[in-house]
């Protein structure tokens, strides 16, 4: 199942390699990393997700709290959260296409940021899973490039992962 | 107002340290004049980094504090890396400091650099690196508390020169103490989870102790024969746990596993409760982990969580401090109205016994009068009794010095269980040998192992460091020899030793002793002459059946109670 684990991590230099290294080294999977500091300077928020069943989880989350730089963690797949991830994504749009992938971004609720006669680049903002249908929605042959932030997120309600 | 090589040399002195092992190199000049203009920590120059990690990681075994080394940049680091691999696995206070290039140089392949930081990374506890010189001292004190606090291990801290230069000085204080916000090592267990282990363990009838390293690193041996004798129950240990409880007792019932004992392997597949201290399920101890004792519950106290249900599921999981929690559960036993029952107990004993019986670490003598290296050790616990430190390689004779020793206290059995390190066992044995100069220490090792740091007869040659090394010659790695055997058609490929030297002229060579023991009826008075030279290091050379196979020994795949007993008998 995937999880979202999000965790605050002292902003010093090689933190991240080890929260990094630490997957590879124990063969544990990395699908989306987003890292960034928060409004507190001496420390960064890293959001990961990542595959596994029960076990494999409650064993990343244990080795993640056992590096000394890792402040704080929390599982936000175990409870009512908010995720997003951003995309950037040129689509081709050229003549006849060009209504239907504008037509296509309203409904998504995306933006088009960058135009040029044959060519859409849109952004756009949500779960993973709906950029995923964003694409499947204007066709994979219309893709030119995309990229995606990783997904970035916080638990719903008076939840509050701070110090 | 200190340089930062001073303020190292200074804070290591303020944290009490009395040796360091290592090797100078250019990066590391600056602290290496600092070491020199002051007599409080002794340097010990090793031959090779490996030998000053392996130094460092014996004394912290036999001491309980941590060990510490000190290198240059570069080859000198890289060298450090097995000794690190090693302590990291068994969980050693350890501390290495490692010289870096000037930091302008660094990440430019500057002469001598290696980014010791991301090579070691794997290996370590944590890893700090000098970015100010004024925060050496804090740095220094953060690593000690790092390496030796929750489940100790090595710490790296990776100096640039420039962070040592002379002249460059800066106010110093050693802090005394030291706040991690993000590093919070459990200080007790779960009371809830420690009155469910309790009751587990009474209301048990078929109940195993089996006890790992935990308990040795956690200082917490005495608690552990209080509550083992206070229950009356069979207790059994890991390859790290030996030696924290009686090895002579009537209550231990030898070592589990792989080549554990008949009886401790089949009282662990039998029992309907176990309590697991400080130990960690490790392949080598579990076999088959879908077969590992199946009618068993199993309470487990470690102090890091991730040991916990790492690999075997556990029904009661306690974090905490072995010494802490053992003392709770000890109260809680003594207190309760509910208590081991009588018959139950003694049934679960007559068992026990049964199987003790039927192995009892028996082997066959050779009936071509080669000696066999069960005999060598054999005599080896005959003349020392329990009471010499020793230190292993690994291999054969790693497991018969565990199965055939019998350690009555902690601390003096030091082998490399985790990582299996050939070659830690000589320069372990010196780090141990300088700060117990009264002990007798033997490293029990094998023409193999040996090799791997015989270099260090050089460094024992200038400190006179006289450990006696036994080194049980069988002329070929012993234990690839018997996998090939059981496993490969006796395909010996490259495990056979060809041209070995002459370890008795290769030792005198160095000033010390050599003996060489080719029959049985020598072994016990050349092995007495050796031991009694007090002052002399002595290797004595043991010439023994090389096609002897360790025994038991767990079926692969299998469950913990299916072992061969012997080249043809099977459970």
């Amino acid at each position: 199942m995937r999880h979202i684990l999000s965790i605050l991590l002292e902003n010093e230099a090689g933190a991240l390699s080890r929260v990094v290294g630490l997957f590879s080294q124990r063969n544990y999977n990395i699908e989306t990393l987003t890292v960034a500091p928060t409004e507190d300077p001496s420390l960064s928020r890293l959001t990961l997700t990542t595959n596994g069943d029960d076990r494999m989880i409650e064993q990343i989350t244990k080795q993640l709290n056992k590096l000394i730089e890792v402040v704080k963690l929390v599982d936000l797949s175990e409870g009512d959260h908010i995720e997003r991830d951003l995309m950037l994504i040129k689509v081709k749009a050229s003549d006849g296409q060009r209504a239907e992938i504008k037509r296509c971004a309203d409904i998504f609720r995306g933006q088009i940021v960058d135009v040029t006669s044959s060519i859409y680049t849109v952004q756009l903002v949500g779960a993973s899973s709906k950029l995923d249908a964003f694409i499947d929605a204007v066709g994979d042959a219309n893709v030119l490039e995309t990229v995606r932030t990783g997904v970035s997120g916080l638990a719903r309600g008076e939840k509050v992962l701070t110090l | 107002m200190l340089s930062g090589a001073d303020m190292l040399v200074r804070s290591l002195q303020d944290e009490g340290v009395e040796y360091i092992y290592g090797y100078p190199g250019g990066s590391a000049l600056h602290i290496y004049d600092a070491v020199f203009r002051q007599d409080k920590v002794k340097h010990v120059l090793v031959r090779h980094e490996q030998a000053a990690t392996h130094m460092a990681d014996g004394f912290a075994r036999a001491t309980g504090k941590p060990g510490v080394v000190l290198v240059t940049s570069g080859p000198g680091a890289t060298n450090t890396i097995t000794g690190i691999a090693t302590a990291y696995m068994d969980s050693i206070p350890m501390v290495i400091i490692s010289g870096q290039v000037m930091s302008h140089l660094i990440g430019g392949d500057a002469f001598q650099e290696t980014d010791m930081m991301g090579v070691s990374r794997p290996v370590v506890k944590h890893s700090l690196s000098v970015q100010n010189p004024a925060d050496i001292p804090s740095i220094v004190k953060k690593a000690f508390h790092i390496a030796t606090t929750g489940r100790p291990g090595p710490v790296v801290i990776d100096v640039p020169k420039d962070m040592t230069t002379p002249g460059e000085e800066y106010p110093y204080e050693y802090p005394q103490e030291v706040n991690i916000r993000s590093y919070n090592p459990p200080v007790r267990g779960h009371a809830g989870q420690i009155r469910k282990a309790v009751d587990m363990l009474l209301q048990a009838k078929r109940p195993m102790i089996y006890s790992g390293g935990g308990v040795i690193l956690g200082k917490a041996s005495e608690l552990l024969v209080e509550m083992t004798r206070t229950l009356g129950y069979p207790i059994t240990q890991t390859l790290m746990g030996l030696g924290a409880y009686p090895g002579s007792d009537r209550q231990f019932i030898g070592m589990l596993g792989m080549h554990g004992t008949y009886e401790s392997n089949m009282a662990m597949h039998n029992a309907d409760a176990i309590l697991a201290i400080g130990a960690r399920f490790d392949d080598r101890v579990t076999n088959n982990i879908a077969k590992f004792c199946p009618d068993a519950q199993i309470a487990h106290i470690d102090i890091d969580p991730s040991s916990i249900s790492k690999t075997v599921q556990v029904d009661i999981p306690i974090v905490g401090p072995v010494d802490s929690v053992l003392s709770e559960m000890i109260a809680l036993i003594k207190e309760s109205e509910v208590q081991p029952d009588k018959e139950n107990l003694s049934d679960w004993w007559a068992q026990i016994d049964e199987w003790r019986k039927r192995h009892g670490g028996r082997y066959l003598t050779n009936e071509k009068g080669l000696m066999k290296p069960q005999q060598v050790v054999e005599c080896l616990q005959k003349l020392t009794g329990g009471d010499a430190y020793i230190t292993t390689d690994v291999g054969q004779h790693q497991m018969f010095a565990a199965q055939y020793l019998r350690f009555e206290q902690p601390n003096r059995w030091i082998t490399s269980g985790g990582l299996g390190t050939m070659g830690f066992g000589f320069p372990a044995a010196m780090g141990v040998q300088l700060s117990f100069p009264d002990e007798t220490v033997v490293c029990v090792t094998g023409e193999g192992s040996i090799q791997m740091n015989i270099q260090e007869l050089s460094t024992c040659m200038q400190y006179n460091i006289p450990v006696k090394i036994l080194n049980i010659n069988n002329q070929s790695l012993g234990m690839v020899r018997q996998w090939q055997d059981m496993n490969y058609e006796s395909r010996h490929s490259h495990s056979y030793m060809e041209s070995l030297p002459d370890f008795i002229k290769l030792a005198e060579a160095y000033g010390h002793v050599g003996m060489k023991i080719e029959k049985l009826e020598d072994l016990e008075p050349m092995m007495k002459k050796a031991l009694a030279m007090k002052d002399k290091l002595v290797f004595i050379d043991v010439y023994v059946d090389p096609s002897e196979h360790v025994y038991p020994m767990q079926v692969p795949t299998a469950s913990m109670r299916d072992m061969w007993l012997s080249k043809t008998e099977r459970t």
